[in-house]
């Protein structure tokens, strides 16, 4: 009896769609979140994540709509981002029925963002993502989808996002994501160990092999990936049937 | 008869009304008094901040009717922060009293895990359930939380452990409470609403 490693299907949406691209180039439709998200719901994601890639303000309450729907159709939790700079956006996003809240950019143009969203909705409710690229010794914080170097070191942002009130981060690989190479294992041990809150690996996914890895080389408490599940490559039920063989505690729904 | 649901201002209030909704129960949403005093049964949900939730009760005067209504055996489910709130105290707001319907405390998890315990674990049952009736005893049920009720007592039971054993069912009569998030555990925790709702309304 212990704590599953999660599975988690990531909905990149333009607010309305689900769509794909590598590094948010050639963006194409990839299905509707609703029908996603009960496909996944039933074959037995552990989470789901939907996100507003564009995050536009003028189309704001389609994604809060979408965010609605999916809402409607799950009995497992639902986190949501991209665009949320206020409390107000935040509240907004509760209230279409997002049970965490994810921040990237804002957060990092204005950390005390954190502590307002972890004062309000309480730590859990709040998921730091971080996008880190390899320089160096270290890992550089990108923002923008991972274009812009902020300067700030990705261990340093990630300790200083759980002081402030982050319940988990939301780690991406920048190097390794969208090349369907594998997770990048050392990069987010190093955040994990560092942090004492719940760390899901983002980026590169393929084979059930890499999800062994993230678990296990890599420390993770859960795995994120999207296009491998939105183009059938890999069906849930079966790489936690992997999962399992491997000694690594999955949740299977009943 | 009438489900009521405590809006305590924030937290999960409206995934519970989307899962009892899919169940085919109508609630209606409380936030003074009066509904309390006349509800047939009452759902207390919460997450996040302990405090948020014993602030709201005492701020909107739903102290003395709560208690009142689980004296007279209204049938009652606490959720996360609903079954926290039932204790004396919590250390996440030491200078604040609990409902002290359950004897005990509620601590902070061990630090030698990760925390908050966040995401899906089994339970351990400990005594005869009506809430656990027709569950797999290996079902997962969703947790998102740091703080715990460490003190099982004979209204415990079942527990679950990350880093410690902590309370995650209580039933005593008809006061019911879960740790977890039963209205964001898939099938089992839809059947655990559903056994409630049996018995309570």
């Amino acid at each position: 009896m212990s704590l599953a490693r999660r599975i988690i299907p990531c909905l990149d949406t333009d607010g309305q769609r689900v769509v794909k691209g590598i590094n948010f180039a050639g963006l194409r439709d990839a299905g509707d979140p609703v029908e996603l998200a009960a496909r996944y719901d039933a074959e037995g994601a552990d989470e789901l994540i939907v996100l507003d890639i564009a995050a536009s303000r003028d189309h704001r309450p389609t994604f809060l709509e979408t965010i609605r729907r999916v809402a409607g159709e799950l009995a497992i939790p639902l986190t949501a981002g991209g665009g949320i700079r206020t409390l107000e956006d935040a509240r907004a996003v509760v209230r279409a029925g997002a049970d965490k809240i994810t921040v990237n950019t804002a957060a990092v143009e204005r950390p005390e963002l954190i502590s307002e969203l972890s004062g309000e909705f309480g730590a859990q409710a709040v998921v730091l993502a971080i996008d880190a690229k390899r320089a160096g010794d270290h890992w550089d914080v990108r923002v923008r989808g991972g274009r812009d170097s902020t300067g700030r070191d990705a261990l340093q942002w990630a300790k200083r996002g759980v002081e402030l009130g982050a319940g988990e981060i939301l780690l991406t690989s920048v190097d390794k994501d969208g090349t369907q190479s594998g997770f990048d294992t050392t990069l987010t041990a190093a955040i994990a160990s560092a942090v004492s809150v719940p760390v899901i690996a983002s980026g590169g996914a393929k084979t059930p092999q890499h999800f062994v890895d993230i678990f296990t080389e890599g420390a993770a408490d859960a795995a994120l990936a999207a296009s491998i599940f939105h183009d059938r490559l890999q069906s849930i039920r079966e790489l936690k049937q992997f999962l399992s063989e491997n000694k690594i505690e999955v949740r299977f729904p009943c | 008869m009438k489900i009521t649901l405590i809006d305590n201002g924030a937290g999960n209030v409206a995934s519970v009304e989307r899962a009892l909704s899919r169940l085919g129960a109508a609630s209606e949403r409380a936030s003074g008094p009066e509904a309390i005093t006349s509800a047939g049964v009452i759902i207390l949900p919460g997450v996040g901040h302990y405090s948020a939730l014993v602030r709201a009760l005492d701020e909107r005067n739903l102290r003395r009717p709560l208690l009142g209504a689980i004296a007279r055996g209204v049938p009652f489910l606490g959720i996360c922060l609903g079954l926290q709130s039932l204790y004396e105290s919590s250390d996440e707001a030491p200078d604040l009293a609990g409902l002290g319907v359950l004897p005990g405390r509620v601590s902070m998890l061990p630090t030698s895990v990760k925390l908050p315990h966040m995401g899906w674990n089994q339970l351990q049952s400990t005594a005869n359930s009506r809430l656990l009736a027709g569950i797999d005893k290996n079902a997962f049920f969703y947790f998102a939380h740091s703080f715990a009720a460490t003190d099982a007592d004979q209204s415990t039971v079942a527990t679950c452990a990350h880093g410690s054993k902590f309370v995650a069912v209580v039933e005593r009569d008809n006061l019911c409470a879960v740790q977890f998030h039963p209205e964001k555990s898939g099938a089992p925790g839809a059947q655990l609403l559903q056994n409630f709702l049996g018995f309570a309304v």
